[in-house]
C-alpha cells in the first residue's frame, strides 16, 4: 500500500535568538551558492564577482562616499516607515511622501530663493518636512476617522505626487532655458546642502536622526503610545490614549521624515526636482525598516548593506560588462534568501506520513 | 483484548520545549460517558485535539475499534468516526439548521430536500435532540446550538463524541437537556467524551473519570469509587481546600449608581435596555447572565469605553457619561478586563511585564519623556504579592501562562487602589489555584472598602463568592438577589427571562432580595 506522504508548514512555538541568527546567516550562505549557479552560467567566476561586488561600495574611498549617498535617503525613509509600521499603520506612501516633500523644499528653491544659505536651507527642510507631514496626514486622518485601508490610500497617493512632480516638470515649472527638454532649473547654490568630509551633510541629519528616533520610540511617552496602538488597539483606548490623536501625530512624523528625504535628495544630489527623485527609496526603505525589525540603530546597518549592494551591482556591471539585469537578478536572489529566511524563523515544516483511516479502508 | 472502543496509548506531544502530553494511556469503552478532568493546561484539549487530527502525536498510537490509526488531518478524523464539539460553535448563522447540517458533505447537492429533513428529524428523535430542520442558526440560543453542532456530527456518522467544556456557556436548564442528550447518546451504544473542569458534573453524569495533571495521566477511575474530594485532589496533586470565602462586611454607602443606562451597538442594536442599579462599597456584586446578554457592553460603558445613548453613572456625585476613559481612570474607577481572548484588551501581548503595567502610570507622569523605573519596582512587587511565576520583569507577558497573565493584569489594576473595581471573568481559563488566588485577592479588596463588579460565568462561584448577584438576561436586568437566599436555578430562570423580578414587583421575591433592589 502506497502512504502518500503530505508536507505541511507548523507555527513555531518561540524561536530562540541563537537560532533564528543561525537560519539567517544560514540564507545568506545560501544566498551566495545559488547566485554563484547563476554567475557560473554567465561564465564568470563567482569569488571574482563577490570580491569586485565589495570593491565596488567599499573599495575606494570615492565609492565609500558614493555608497553613503544611496544609504542617507534610505536610512531616512526607513526610520519614517518604522515609526508607522510600530503602530501597524502600512505607509506604503514614502514614495509620494518624498516626492511631495522635494516638491515644497523645491518650490523656495527655485522662486523664493532671496535667502542667506542657512535661512534658505532650513526654510528648505522645514517646507519638505511639513509637506510630507501633511501629504501622509490625509490617509492617516480618513483611518482616524473613518478606518480606511490606509495601504491603499498611501499607495494610490504615490501615483497622484510623482504625476502632479511630473506635471511641473513638463508644464509650469520647465526651465525656459533647456531648450525644450522637460527639465526644471537647477537649484542655486545657497540651496544646495554643504559637504562635511567629502558627502553631503545629509549623512549627518542622518545619523542624528537614528538617535532621535530611537529616543523617540524607547523612551517618550508617544512612542510607547504608539506600540501600544500597534499592538492592541483594544488595549490602547482602555488604558485611555487618545487613539485618533495619536494616529495623526505619528503618521505626521513618518511622512514628514520622509518629505526630507525629498528635500535632501532634490537639494543636495539632483540640485533640482525631477520625477526621478524619489529613486525607489519609498518602497526600498520598507524592506531595510522590515529587515531591521524597526529598530533605528539596526536601520542604519540594514541601510547600509543595502546600500552597498546597489553600489556593488552596478559596479561588477562596468567591470564584467554584463547587463544591468544580471546585477539586478543577483541582487534578487540575495533578497529573496534573506526575506525567505524570516519564514523559517517563524515556521517549520513537519512531513505528515498518511496512514489514515481513509487509506486503512482502501487497502481492505 | 480491544473491547475498549478508543484507546491511546503512551501519547507524547510537545510545541517546542513546552511538554504538552507525557505518556498519556487513555481508554473509552463502547456506551459510557468518560470525563476528562484536569485544570487548566493539563493536556486535556491536546489530547483531545489530536484525537481529532488537529495535530498529530509526536509519539505513541491511537487504536479505534482495535485497528491502529493515524489522522493527518481533522477530515481523517470525522471519517474514523470521531466528532468533536468545540465550545466556540462552528455554524453559520445565516443558514438554517439542515443547510448547516448538510454543509461541506459530499454529494449533498443533489441531495433530496424531503428526505434530508426526514433524515435529520429521525435522527433528532432516537437521540432526543429537539432541532427543527428548518430554523435558522441566527434565530438559536445557545443551546439549540449546542444541539446542533451535536446533531452535525452524529449526521456526518460520529460514533464518538468530543465535547470539550460544553457546559460553560449554558444556563442550567440547558446543562440539564445536554445531559439528557450525553445519556440517550450512551444508550445508543455511542462513546462520549466529556472534557471539563466541574466537579459537580462530572459526578453527574460520567461513568468514568480520568485526570490529566501537568501532562500526564494521574489515574482512571469509576465514579462510584470517587467523590469530588479525591478527584481534585487527584487534579491538583495535593489536599485541597475547595470552598470560597465570601467575607461578610458592613453594609455600606453607594459607591456608584447606574441609572437608567442604555446602548446600541455598531449596528444600532439595543444592548443595554435601561439598566439600573447600585454598587455599594466593600461589597461584590455578581453580573450573572447568558453570555453576550451586555456584560461586555456594560462594562465598557463605565468605563467610558462603550458610547451610552441615554442614564446615568454616578460617581462620588460625578456622572461619568461622557467622560473619556483616561478622566475615568484618574477618578478611580478601574477595569480589569478579561475578554475571550485574554490578551484582547487590558494588556498587550508582546511587551514585558514592566511595559504592561507603566500602561496605568505613564499618564500621570510629567514631561515627554517615559520613567520606566517605578514601574520596574512595581512590577518587582506585583510578581511577589500575587507569586506569578516568570523568568523575570523583562519577559513578554504572552510567553507566560493564562493563570500569570491573569494575576500581571489584576496586580496592576489593583495596585492603581481604584473605588470601584470591574472585573468580568477574571478566572477565565484558570486553573483551580489561580481561580482561589484571584478569589482571595477580591475579597482583600473589598476587605479594604472596594466596590467590586464580578462579570462571572460559574453560578456556583458566584453564588458563594458574591454579597448579590444581577441577572441580566438580552441587555436587561431581570433581578438582583441577594447571594444567600438564591438558588441556581432562580438565576437560571431570570438568565433566560422566565422570571423577571423587576417586573414582577414585590409578589415572588425574597424579603432580603427584596431590601437591596429597592432604590
Amino acid at each position: 500500500m502506497i502512504m502518500p506522504i503530505t508536507i505541511r508548514a507548523i507555527k513555531k512555538s518561540e524561536p530562540g535568538r541563537m537560532k533564528a541568527a543561525s537560519i539567517r546567516i544560514g540564507a545568506i550562505i545560501l544566498a551566495l551558492v545559488a547566485s554563484s549557479l547563476f554567475i557560473l552560467l554567465l561564465s564568470l567566476n563567482p569569488a571574482d564577482v563577490y570580491i569586485k561586488m565589495i570593491q565596488g561600495a567599499f573599495g575606494t574611498a570615492y565609492r565609500i562616499k558614493e555608497t553613503i549617498v544611496k544609504a542617507i535617503p534610505l536610512v531616512i525613509t526607513s526610520l519614517g516607515i518604522a515609526i508607522a509600521f510600530k503602530m501597524q499603520f502600512w505607509n506604503i506612501g514614502g514614495e509620494g511622501q518624498i516626492a511631495i516633500g522635494s516638491f515644497a523644499a523645491s518650490y523656495f528653491a527655485l522662486y523664493m530663493n532671496d535667502m542667506p544659505m542657512p535661512l534658505m536651507l532650513t526654510v528648505m527642510i522645514l517646507a519638505g518636512m511639513l509637506a510630507g507631514g501633511l501629504w501622509a496626514l490625509i490617509p492617516a486622518f480618513f483611518k482616524a476617522q473613518w478606518g480606511t485601508n490606509e495601504t491603499i490610500v498611501t499607495l494610490m497617493m504615490n501615483y497622484i505626487a510623482l504625476k502632479w512632480v511630473m506635471f511641473l516638470q513638463y508644464g509650469p515649472w520647465r526651465d525656459p532655458k533647456s531648450l525644450g527638454f522637460p527639465k526644471i532649473a537647477n537649484f542655486p547654490q545657497n540651496a544646495v546642502l554643504p559637504k562635511l568630509l567629502g558627502v553631503h551633510v545629509g549623512w549627518v541629519i542622518a545619523l542624528i536622526l537614528v538617535v532621535v528616533v530611537y529616543i523617540f520610540i524607547n523612551h517618550t511617552k508617544k512612542g510607547y503610545e504608539i506600540a501600544v496602538i500597534g499592538e492592541s488597539i483594544n488595549t490602547a483606548r482602555y488604558a485611555g490614549i487618545n487613539i485618533k490623536k495619536t494616529i495623526l501625530i505619528a503618521i505626521m512624523l513618518s511622512g514628514g521624515l520622509c518629505g526630507l528625504v525629498g528635500m535632501i535628495q532634490a537639494s543636495a544630489v539632483n540640485y533640482t526636482l525631477s520625477v526621478e527623485i524619489t529613486g525607489g527609496v519609498g518602497y526600498t526603505a520598507i524592506i531595510t525598516a522590515w529587515l531591521a525589525a524597526l529598530s533605528a540603530p539596526l536601520i542604519l546597518i540594514v541601510s547600509i548593506l543595502f546600500a552597498a549592494l546597489l553600489e556593488g551591482g552596478s559596479y561588477i556591471q562596468t567591470v564584467f560588462g554584463i547587463p544591468q539585469a544580471a546585477a539586478e537578478i543577483l541582487q534578487g536572489i540575495i533578497l529573496f534568501f534573506v526575506l525567505g529566511s524570516e519564514f523559517f524563523v517563524r515556521y517549520k515544516f513537519v512531513i505528515v506520513k498518511k496512514h489514515s483511516a481513509i487509506a486503512e479502508k482502501g487497502a481492505d | 483484548m480491544e473491547n475498549n472502543y478508543i484507546s491511546m496509548k503512551n501519547i507524547n506531544k510537545s510545541f517546542g520545549k513546552v511538554v504538552a502530553n507525557r505518556n498519556i494511556n487513555l481508554a473509552v469503552r463502547r456506551g459510557e460517558i468518560h470525563a476528562l478532568l484536569g485544570e487548566n493546561g493539563s493536556g486535556k484539549s491536546t489530547l483531545m485535539n489530536m484525537l481529532s487530527g488537529v495535530y498529530t502525536p509526536d509519539s505513541g498510537s491511537i487504536f479505534i475499534k482495535g485497528k491502529e490509526v493515524q489522522f493527518a488531518a481533522p477530515k481523517d478524523a470525522i471519517e474514523a468516526g470521531i466528532g468533536m464539539i468545540y465550545q466556540h460553535f462552528k455554524l453559520i448563522d445565516v443558514m438554517t439548521a439542515k443547510e448547516n447540517i448538510i454543509l461541506g458533505r459530499k454529494n449533498s447537492f443533489l441531495m433530496n430536500e424531503k428526505t434530508l429533513s426526514d433524515k435529520i428529524r429521525d435522527m433528532s428523535a432516537r437521540f432526543g435532540l429537539d432541532i427543527d430542520p428548518d430554523k435558522k442558526v441566527y434565530n438559536m440560543s445557545v443551546g439549540e446550538k449546542q444541539t446542533l453542532e451535536i446533531l452535525k456530527v452524529l449526521y456526518r456518522g460520529a460514533e464518538i463524541l468530543i465535547l470539550d467544556e460544553p457546559t460553560a456557556v449554558l444556563t442550567p436548564q440547558e446543562t440539564e437537556k445536554l445531559f439528557k442528550i450525553m445519556r440517550k447518546m450512551k444508550e445508543e451504544g455511542c462513546a462520549v467524551i466529556f472534557i471539563t473542569h466541574k466537579l459537580n458534573e462530572v459526578m453527574e453524569v460520567a461513568d468514568r473519570i480520568t485526570v490529566l495533571r501537568k501532562g500526564e495521566t494521574v489515574m482512571t477511575v469509576d465514579k462510584a469509587d470517587t467523590n469530588p474530594k479525591h478527584l481534585t485532589e487527584l487534579m491538583m496533586g495535593c489536599p485541597a481546600d475547595l470552598s470560597i470565602k465570601r467575607i461578610e462586611t458592613e453594609k455600606n454607602n453607594v459607591a456608584m449608581e447606574v441609572r437608567n443606562l442604555s446602548a446600541v451597538n455598531s449596528e444600532g442594536i439595543k444592548v443595554l435596555k435601561g439598566m439600573s442599579f447600585d454598587i455599594y462599597s466593600s461589597e461584590i456584586l455578581g453580573v450573572a447572565g447568558i453570555a453576550g446578554s451586555g456584560q461586555k457592553e456594560l462594562c465598557e460603558a463605565i468605563a467610558g469605553l462603550h458610547p451610552v445613548k441615554q442614564g446615568e453613572i454616578v460617581f462620588n456625585g460625578e456622572n461619568l457619561v461622557g467622560k473619556s476613559p483616561a478622566e475615568i481612570i484618574t477618578k478611580g474607577v478601574s477595569l480589569s478586563f478579561i475578554p475571550e481572548d485574554r490578551l484582547g484588551m487590558g494588556l498587550v501581548a508582546s511587551m514585558d511585564i514592566v511595559n504592561n503595567v507603566v500602561l496605568k502610570l505613564y499618564q500621570k507622569q510629567k514631561g515627554i519623556f517615559i520613567d520606566r523605573k517605578p514601574a520596574e519596582q512595581k512590577s518587582v512587587e506585583i510578581i511577589e504579592r500575587l507569586s506569578i511565576q516568570t523568568p523575570g520583569i523583562k519577559h513578554p507577558v504572552r510567553m507566560l501562562s493564562g493563570g500569570n497573565i491573569q494575576k500581571v493584569l489584576l496586580g496592576r489594576e489593583l495596585d492603581s487602589r481604584p473605588q470601584v473595581l470591574i472585573t468580568a471573568y477574571p478566572v477565565r481559563g484558570l486553573d483551580v489555584n489561580s481561580c482561589y488566588t484571584i478569589y482571595d485577592l477580591l475579597n482583600e479588596e473589598k476587605r479594604k472598602g472596594v466596590a467590586i463588579l464580578y462579570i462571572g460565568e460559574d453560578l456556583d462561584v458566584l453564588l458563594e463568592l458574591c454579597d448579590r448577584i444581577m441577572v441580566i438576561c438580552a441587555g436587561e436586568i431581570t433581578g438582583i438577589v441577594d447571594a444567600r437566599y438564591t438558588t441556581k436555578e432562580q438565576i437560571g430562570l431570570m438568565m433566560t427571562g422566565t422570571v423577571n423580578l423587576m417586573k414582577e414587583g414585590e409578589k415572588s421575591e425574597h424579603d432580603n432580595a427584596n431590601n437591596y433592589t429597592s432604590h
